[in-house]
């Protein structure tokens, strides 16, 4: 039942290689689509996707292109002026197999097909040496998910993310960890990528910051499967919490590990785990683990549940993770060019730091180094095969009065312990 | 004490899904003096079509253990006959050919491989549904679950079988007698053909069993789990002297400890200087150590000419 999904978007992504392969060399990239135009003259938009599209974590790569490929179907569907010109976006989606090598491989072949922008990539490892080729080539970069704090804070005009950064999130989770779950003794995990261990480092400070011994510090690898060894240590150390920084596709077997050695403490980690994925590869043994996630719960953004419901209709598939935020960041860069009037990097750019955007996930502005202004950070409690809310920290009050008395935005909230939100812990 | 324990049999349970995977690996080498890189895919559409399977049935009403045998005596016969085939395209055509060629095809393959089992399978992970027992046992304050005993058992009792098979059988003499010369073997009137499809298909047997293993113990299988996995048993078989299946066996296992207690003890024993990232450094720091005083691994033969 599920392979014509998979397959569908295999076709689709064999598509528009072809259709890339085939683009790539003769037309110029603005070149005139003579058919019927009558005065305006029309401009091929190109946007440049990056994200691992093969490799462990491919299924949220697929995710992340899906969601930027809605919000370019979209803007075609609208046939959008800018500038006088009626202007087609097309999606160069690159794979970089989240390897920071092939990373700054498609992001020099972006380059040289003379991408207007480009959203990604889906990792902080890839993400950043990347933004260093595009803001010497001057293409503004909006990344969906790279939540490593270096990506912008390298100078660079042209970075830009539509999410909370890791520093933001490891200090929520830290702080959460000691003062509402009230851990003492804590164990941490990270899988030596920029981003495990970005998230696992900001989340050591804040934890000792907020009184918490840290009894273990152990890593694996993005691509394990077997975390036996490294979990007995840790049973050894008689934790109240285990941290762990990374993806799904770890945290999941490593629930499942738990469980089997009979370890009873609970996990926590940020948003690289905090998937539906992650239920399925725990099973039964996902109960009572926390996550965090970046922006708030797509039910409670201003634009979820339509989103939800667009995304599953076109794609036939569900919402893996960052797809709101894809969706959203090729939303920014395309509000950009239209208030800029041009779809030059250069000319767009100008706009881009002044992007107010009412987006899926939030309303979207950028502060001086390029980050979200306000991010939200929303932490979630496994339960009964699902990510329940808990509480959202921080974050910009949403528009619209979307959110219709939820607590979503308990605005303003600093990370310090909320007196209201003491009850379901043990 | 009870860790200690606890690392030994996280250890066993990995180093003899090893050893089953490295097996593949020697019996090809010593045969045909040919490493098949793509063994590791194998073990990979074992444990997917495995899979496949065992959810078709999750559902049927059918025991647990049931379910998982039905699964493996699927996926069994299917990479049997993808090893056979795997031979017959990429290796047969090229067996005079040089060295390098096979090697090539054999990488090429992995590839191939891989990508057709993302084209069927997809990107996503598949995890293996909760039908077995959950029960096991406690060893002090470490636990063994029963699948993992099975695992131990089951893993014991095909290495047994293959010994048999390799020592007092006609098959296992004509397998030696190819292993040491093909060419006279043939003039004796050994089938060489025939015996090195054999192998192929007696190694693609053993990865199918190891796939479902894998899948069933860490409970999830995935269109890339074959290349760590092959690259570890490969390793497996070098340690313990490649094309010598009792050193394949020894290399798994060993490796399993290794790296298992190495991730366990390597923080405590530096003072904290060095983690458990050092693991796979701690597991090929043995390796080279093991290679610089036995070149042929530890139980490998010095054997004139060949491997």
């Amino acid at each position: 039942m599920r392979f014509p999904a998979h397959l569908l978007g295999l076709a689709a992504a064999s598509l528009l290689a072809l259709s890339g392969c085939g683009k790539e060399a003769p037309p110029p990239p603005q070149a005139a689509a003579p058919a019927e135009a009558p005065a305006k003259p029309a401009v091929t938009v190109r946007i440049g996707h990056v994200a691992p599209l093969t490799g462990p974590q491919a299924h949220l790569g697929k995710d992340n292109e899906n969601g930027a490929r809605l919000a370019i179907e979209e803007a075609n569907a609208k046939k959008l002026e800018i500038g006088g010109a009626l202007v087609t976006f097309e999606l160069l989606g690159e794979d970089d197999q989240a390897d920071p090598k092939q990373g700054t491989t498609v992001a020099q072949k972006l380059i040289d097909d003379k991408a207007n922008g480009v959203i990604g990539h889906l990792n902080s490892g890839t993400t950043i040496p990347a933004s260093k080729l595009y803001a010497e080539a001057g293409i503004p970069q909006v990344s969906p998910s790279a939540t490593n704090p270096k990506y912008t804070q390298q100078g660079f005009k042209t970075a830009f993310r539509v999410m909370a950064n890791d520093e933001q999130q490891g200090k929520v989770l830290g702080g959460y960890a000691t003062h509402q779950l009230g851990a003492k003794n804590i164990a941490i995990v990270d899988d030596r990528t920029a981003y495990g261990q970005g998230v696992a480092d900001e989340f050591e400070k804040a934890a000792v910051a907020g009184g918490a011994r840290i009894v273990a510090r152990e890593f694996t690898t993005d691509k394990a499967t077997d975390f036996a060894a490294i979990l007995t240590r840790i049973k050894s150390k008689k934790p109240d919490l285990i941290m762990y920084g990374g993806m799904d596709a770890q945290a999941g077997p490593m629930a499942q590990q738990l469980k089997k050695l009979g370890i009873r403490t609970k996990m926590i980690f940020a948003d690289g785990g905090c998937t539906t994925e992650f239920h399925k590869l725990a099973g039964d043994a996902s109960e009572g683990h926390y996550c965090s996630l970046p922006g708030v719960p797509l039910e409670k953004m201003p634009g979820g549940q339509a989103f939800k419901e667009k995304y599953a209709k076109r794609f036939n598939v569900d919402i893996q993770l960052y797809a709101p935020y894809s969706y959203d960041a090729a939303n920014v860069m395309i509000d950009a060019m239209q208030r800029a009037g041009s779809v030059e990097p250069a000319k767009y750019l100008e706009a881009l730091p002044k992007t107010a955007f009412d987006g899926v996930t939030a309303r979207i502005t950028f502060d001086e180094k390029g980050d979200v202004k306000d991010g939200a950070i929303t932490l979630y409690e496994a339960k009964d095969g699902k990510w329940q809310a808990l509480e959202t920290i921080g974050g910009a009050p949403a528009p619209g009065g979307a959110t219709g008395g939820t607590p979503a935005a308990e605005a303003g909230a600093a990370p310090t312990p909320a007196a209201a939100a003491a009850e379901e812990k043990k | 004490m009870d860790t200690f324990i606890q690392q030994i049999i996280n250890g066993l349970v990995l180093g003899s899904i090893y050893a089953l995977v490295a097996l593949g690996y020697t019996l090809v080498y010593g045969i045909l003096g040919l490493i098949n890189f793509a063994h590791g895919e194998v073990v990979m559409i074992g444990a997917l079509s495995a899979l496949t399977v065992i959810k078709l049935l999750a559902g049927s009403g059918l025991p647990g253990i049931a379910v998982v045998a039905i699964g493996v005596l699927v996926a069994v016969p299917l990479c049997m006959a993808l090893g056979y085939g795997i031979e017959r395209v990429a290796y047969r055509p090229l067996r005079q050919a040089p060295r390098l060629a096979p090697l090539i095809t054999a990488i090429g393959m992995s590839i191939v491989l891989q990508q057709l089992a993302m084209i069927f399978w997809g990107r996503n992970y598949h995890s293996f549904p909760p039908i077995l027992p959950e029960t096991g046992r406690e060893i002090g304050d470490a636990y063994i679950s029963d699948l993992q005993i099975a695992i131990l058992l089951l893993a014991a009792a095909i290495m047994a079988g293959l010994m048999l098979l390799i020592n007092r059988t006609r098959l296992g003499r004509a397998m030696r007698a190819t292993a040491e010369n093909p060419q006279i073997a043939g003039l004796m009137g050994v089938n060489i053909n025939a015996i090195i499809s054999a192998t192929f298909l007696i190694g693609s047997a053993l990865a199918a069993v190891a796939g479902v293993m894998v899948s069933a113990n860490y409970s999830i299988a995935h269109y890339q789990m074959g290349f760590i996995l092959g690259l570890k048993a490969f390793t497996a078989a070098v340690l313990g002297g490649i094309g010598n299946v009792p050193g394949a066996m020894l290399g798994g296992l060993l490796l399993g400890l290794i790296e298992s207690l190495g991730a366990g003890y390597i923080g405590d024993l530096t003072g904290g200087f060095l983690g458990s990232h050092y693991q796979d450094v701690f597991a090929f720091f043995v390796l080279i150590l093991v290679l610089v005083f036995r070149p042929s691994g530890l139980m490998g033969e010095k054997v004139a000419e060949r491997a």
